[in-house]
């Protein structure tokens, strides 16, 4: 036994070795992953992409992008596929929807779609974390804002408001604080009135609201007193430094890992997802961003100090506002042109 | 003469003091302005508060004169227009308008015409609106500003270029437009600030005339700046020589010519041969000049004082005689003929005598011309008083 | 005597003096072209015909031609007035089945969403559920799977796709749209913003234009009169922000105009107002940090044309009897007119395709057209609204120089 275990280890020793020295001429053993930059991105190469490469030797080219599907509609057709894993957020669903995206094959993969719960029941990606969008103000208000309707008061609570400058959850909130309950959001907005009675609620405060397009930037609003509060995605130092209100706070749109269509290093690309979807560094991410792990598996390996800042905690879930994709994906074109016709009103 | 000389040295610092003797001799105060069209009363000009670009400038110009400043750039005469024309303040000192002092005037209410070095015609507009400029600024009745218009544009004879842009005017056409338009609303005096300076040689000597017979036509006062001798020989009444920030000398052009009162203006106006020496004998009129290494010259005396003093005598080219008769003259000596130029209507020799080779002599090319060659040895004369002992400058 | 001359020259070789200087002239044609055929190439391949192709994809949209091939060909037969025959539904199953395999259902969905909105999502349920429909009648048998396939609207919207042109992008563009009989009616008033998107840009270049002016044409002037070492100082501080980027410079407006920012803190600290005074993401913002990028290009061809007026016009006006204000104005101000266009017209261009600034500094009123061209290119993914708004804009930008030229003349330009 010891004889041939040293000569094994020796063996692969040596087969380490020569891999690695041939591993960067060959094209095979690296991914190019494209993801949103700044902090999370930092936070994404220290507990995913470095574990990555470490565990399975594939080496990761990091790039960035902020969500345009301009570019990746261009690379695929034109067939030149240069990015082989995108961090996708909520244009995941409408990549997919244009074919931009390979179709994932779960029993390739290796994981439980089953552990990701709705999550997992989109055909183009593997879910990462659950973000939520939720409301941040100022500690210094005189009145602090405790639901979503007093987001919509201008009267109770004067200033500027940052918003989000996309029709989502905007018509939704705009909905709850004209006072329809959380679980008839999506009814009422199915139908013609009920979108006008959210765009009819939005006119209220559209001269109060600065609408913000990065992440970035609605918290540098806050922070500069521009805002008296705004909505944005749930971060460590925003938790710290701001009041947090979880009321109506938009979830159920978490990340995917989605490899493009016609990526040349689908094989390493899949390792990737799989790896990605993985309990532990979904767990490991939320020492450092306050995002919920996609993977149900998990939430147990989570530092149970972190655990009530998550987004998908009992408590924030039982207020949540849980997004409806495919209603979004039936009606996000006609949605999105008329709220971008009334922004330019 | 004498007097002349006398008044000179009386005030050493005053070309402009010598100047109004030599215009009007009789008169003694300076506080009398009266009988003075324009006057300028102890104008100093400085831009950078160091270097003064017109020093103690006095002068006085009559109604109806044609007074040309002359002088090489840089000697102040065109600062000196400009103040009379309001776009420079002096120093120091006064100008008199009819004996007024147009000091605290605005160069808009002087009613000075004034031609440009560039013209200055208004390119966007056609040559009879830039006539009508000065018309309707006085707010002028329509069919008045019509009249004037072509009146003026008759008198430069350019009746049929009214509705042309400058722009397709030539050089002397666009003179002629701005001549006109300086003169259409009557001002009182039109100054003209190297008016001839783009022209070319022929057009200019026939502006010169132009110019010169539409003043005598309109009796309008002219001051005139130039740096052009010949330009200003033609047309001058009286002529006043600027360097250095001081009038050098003012008198008509023919006195100018032949009684140069110092070696720049004898140097300046025409050309000019220069011997320089030291006075040896003054006999009343005229002097003995020593030449080093040639011998003695009979002179005129203009501006020495006394014996042993250096001077420059100064003698035209044409003034010299070649092989004058034995005796007819007081100076003759003998030289050798350097280079010989032959220009149509007369001969350019230059000559090595009194030890300078660069003495120029000027023979008409009339009937009997001896011919003169290159290395030649000849004998050449003048007269006392064609030579000038004049203080060297 | 020349004549003479030039025949006696010509038929020395027997060779017509014309041909001659042909020949000549030719060659040098020949080598001119040479030296700027890098440069014609260069515009050819990297303005023109991206250009051009932009200008093609606003009228040019095959989607459904090539994706609903059997739709949009049985429908080329249909008259239009009730609904199709049975054909046209049976073609319809194909090309649905055809597209659930092929992923391409999206595609189709958002192609009729843009003239249908709302359409594209039914469509999208109908192709999930196709597959359950067999021969029969087909007809009756959509309409039960959906009740869009037993209306009029959907059916003249995939006729329309027969034709690989459409004009919904340009009619679009201009607030109108394709109504049910394929009739051309004006868009709704929640999606008819565009016509107002015009009006806003060239409203705003026209205002940011005239601020550029009368901020620089003073200094234009004392840039062209100041004694040089003066003006040399000036000059750059003139040009400095020529050496920031636009984004650098408009992200530090932000911190200037925001509401804590430096100068409403400074007119609150001398009590000037009371409360912050509402400076950014506003129309204020925009035209105020616009103004402060194209101030130099309205400025330097202003100042290089003062540079060449010589100051003898203004001091033969004064001597002919004008005073300082009528000599300027009369005769120094018509003449700096070339520099004046010249600088204008460049900021009005400039400012017409304004994104970045308005986008940092303004609301989401002051958004111009170049935001929307943005906004359907990268986030909509509508590349034919993005191309036709772009086309109508470079079209306007023609026409408006065409005026300009006819008015002012672009030969009386003078950029320095």
């Amino acid at each position: 036994m010891t004889i041939y275990s040293r000569v094994a280890g020796a063996l692969a020793v040596t087969g380490l070795m020569a891999s690695a020295l041939i591993e960067p001429a060959l094209a095979g053993d690296q991914l190019t992953i494209v993801s949103w930059g700044a902090v999370y991105q930092q936070v994404l190469h220290k507990y995913v992409f470095e574990p990555f490469t470490r565990t399975t030797g594939i080496k990761v080219t990091e790039a960035v992008y902020s969500g345009e599907i301009a570019k990746l509609r261009a690379m695929v057709e034109s067939k030149t596929v240069s990015w082989d894993v995108v961090d996708a957020g909520s244009n995941a669903w409408m990549m997919c929807d244009q074919g931009l995206l390979e179709t994932i094959d779960w029993k390739k993969l290796g994981l439980d779609r089953a552990k990701f719960g709705d999550a997992g029941r989109f055909d183009c990606g593997v879910p990462g974390q659950f973000n939520s969008t939720i409301v941040y103000y100022d500690k210094k208000l005189p009145t602090s804002p405790k639901t979503i309707a007093d987001v919509f008061d201008t009267k109770k609570i004067p200033g500027k408001r940052g918003l989000w400058k996309n029709p989502y959850p905007n018509l939704e909130w705009a909905l709850i604080a004209d006072g329809v309950p959380i679980k008839d959001v999506y009814k009422v907005l199915s139908t013609p009135e009920g979108v006008d009675r959210a765009f009819k609620r939005l006119d209220t405060i559209k001269n109060d609201v600065i609408w913000w397009t990065a992440g970035a930037q609605s918290k540098q609003l806050l922070a500069d007193g521009q805002v008296v509060m705004t909505a944005s995605w749930t971060s460590k130092e925003a938790d710290k430094q701001f009041g947090t209100m979880w009321d109506a706070a938009q979830s159920g749109a978490p990340s995917y890992w989605t490899i493009p269509k016609g990526s040349p290093h689908l094989e390493e690309a899949y390792k990737f997802l799989a790896f990605a979807g993985s309990p532990q560094p979904q767990a490991d991410l939320t020492r450092e961003m306050p995002y919920g792990p996609a993977n149900k598996d998990a939430m147990a390996l989570v530092d149970p100090e972190v655990l009530p800042t998550l987004p998908n905690t009992p408590e924030h879930d039982a207020v949540a506002l849980h997004m409806d994709q495919p209603f979004w994906i039936e009606n996000g074109d006609e949605l999105r042109q008329r709220f971008t016709a009334w922004l330019a009103k | 003469m004498q007097s002349l000389k006398m008044q000179h040295h009386a005030l050493p610092v005053g070309g402009g003091a010598l100047a109004r003797q030599a215009s009007e001799p009789g008169r003694a105060s300076l506080s009398d302005s009266g009988d003075a069209f324009v006057r300028f009363s102890d104008i100093q000009k400085t831009y950078d508060g160091e270097a003064l670009v017109v020093k103690n400038l006095n002068l006085d110009i009559a109604r109806g004169e044609f007074l040309t400043m002359l002088g090489p750039s840089g000697s102040g005469k065109t600062t000196t227009l400009m103040m009379l024309a309001g776009f420079e303040v002096p120093t120091q000192g006064n100008i008199f308008l009819e004996g007024r002092s147009i000091q605290n005037v605005p160069p808009h209410k002087r009613d000075i015409g004034m031609v440009f070095q560039n013209y200055a015609l208004f390119p966007h507009m056609t040559v009879e609106e830039n006539l009508a400029f000065p018309l309707k600024v006085r707010k002028l009745a329509k069919a008045e500003i019509e009249t004037k218009i072509k009146c003026a544009l008759d008198l430069v004879r350019l009746g049929a270029h009214g509705k042309r842009r400058p722009g397709q005017l030539s050089g002397g056409q666009q003179q002629r437009v701005a001549l006109a338009r300086a003169l259409v609303f009557d001002p009182k005096l039109v100054l003209m600030d190297e008016p001839l300076g783009a022209l070319d040689k022929q057009l200019r000597e026939q502006m010169q005339l132009e110019i010169r017979r539409i003043h005598e036509d309109l009796g309008v006062t002219v001051v005139y700046v130039t740096h052009d001798q010949g330009e200003a020989l033609t047309m001058s009444d009286r002529i006043a020589v600027f360097s250095d920030g001081v009038i050098q000398q003012i008198a008509a052009p023919a006195e100018l010519y032949e009684r140069p009162q110092n070696a720049f203006v004898a140097q300046f106006i025409g050309e000019n041969n220069r011997l320089h020496g030291k006075v040896v004998a003054m006999n009343g009129a005229t002097c003995k000049v020593e030449i080093p290494g040639a011998g003695n010259v009979q002179a005129l005396v203009v501006n020495v004082e006394a014996v042993g003093l250096p001077t420059v005598l100064s003698l035209r080219p044409e003034r010299v005689r070649l092989n004058p008769a034995p005796g007819s003259l007081p100076n003759v000596f003998s030289a050798q003929v350097a280079e010989v130029i032959y220009l149509g209507d007369h001969v350019r020799a230059r000559i090595s005598v009194c030890g300078q080779d660069d003495f120029v002599i000027k023979l008409p090319n009339s009937e009997g011309l001896v011919q003169l060659e290159a290395g030649a040895a000849i004998t050449i004369g003048w007269t006392a008083e064609d030579c000038r002992a004049l203080e060297p400058s | 005597m020349a004549t003479v001359a030039v025949q006696v020259a010509g038929g020395s070789d027997g060779i017509p003096l014309r041909l001659k200087l042909q020949r000549v002239e030719h060659r040098r044609t020949l080598g001119a072209f040479t030296l700027v055929l890098p440069v014609v190439l260069f515009v050819l391949i990297a303005f023109v015909w991206p250009i051009g192709r932009m200008m093609f994809n606003a009228i040019h949209d095959d989607t459904l031609l090539t994706l609903m091939p059997r739709t949009t060909s049985a429908l080329s037969a249909w008259d239009g007035k009730d609904l199709p025959n049975e054909g046209a539904y049976a073609a319809l199953v194909e090309d649905l089945k055809q597209s659930w395999a092929q992923k391409t259902t999206g595609v189709i969905a958002k192609r009729i969403n843009y003239e249908l909105p709302g359409a594209g999502g039914q469509l999208t349920f109908s192709a999930r559920k196709v597959s359950t429909v067999s021969a029969g009648s087909y007809k009756a048998a959509l309409i039960e799977v959906n009740p869009l396939w037993g209306q009029h609207d959907i059916w003249s919207v995939l006729k329309r796709g027969h034709s690989a042109y459409t004009g919904y992008y340009l009619l679009r563009s201009i607030d109108y749209q394709y109504g049910a009989e394929g009739q051309i009616v004006a868009s709704p008033p929640q999606n008819a913003i565009f016509r107002d998107v015009f009006l806003r840009t060239f409203g705003i270049s026209l205002g940011v234009t005239a601020a550029t002016l009368l901020l620089g044409f003073p200094v234009a002037y004392l840039l062209a009169t100041l004694p040089a070492r003066t003006s040399n100082l000036l000059m750059i501080m003139v040009v400095l922000p020529f050496w920031t980027s636009a984004l650098v410079r408009t992200a530090a407006w932000g911190v200037l105009l925001q509401d804590h920012g430096v100068i409403n803190d400074v007119l609150i600290g001398l009590h000037i107002i009371s409360r912050p005074a509402e400076l950014i993401f506003n129309r204020v913002g925009t035209v105020v940090a616009m103004t402060h990028i194209q101030l130099p290009f309205t400025l330097l061809p202003i100042y290089s044309v003062m540079k060449t007026i010589s100051p003898s016009y203004v001091r033969a006006a004064r001597s002919l009897g004008a005073g300082p204000f009528y000599a300027f104005w009369k005769v120094y101000f018509p003449q700096t007119l070339p520099g004046v266009a010249a600088g204008c017209l460049l900021t009005f261009i400039l400012c017409l395709g304004y994104y970045i600034t308005p986008a940092l500094v303004g609301g989401p009123a002051d958004q111009m057209v170049s935001y929307f061209v943005a906004h359907y290119t990268n986030e909509d993914l509508n590349w034919g609204m993005a191309s036709a708004l772009g086309a109508i804009l470079l079209a306007a930008t023609l026409l408006l120089y065409y005026v300009y030229n006819k008015l002012v003349g672009v030969d009386r330009l003078k950029m320095g």
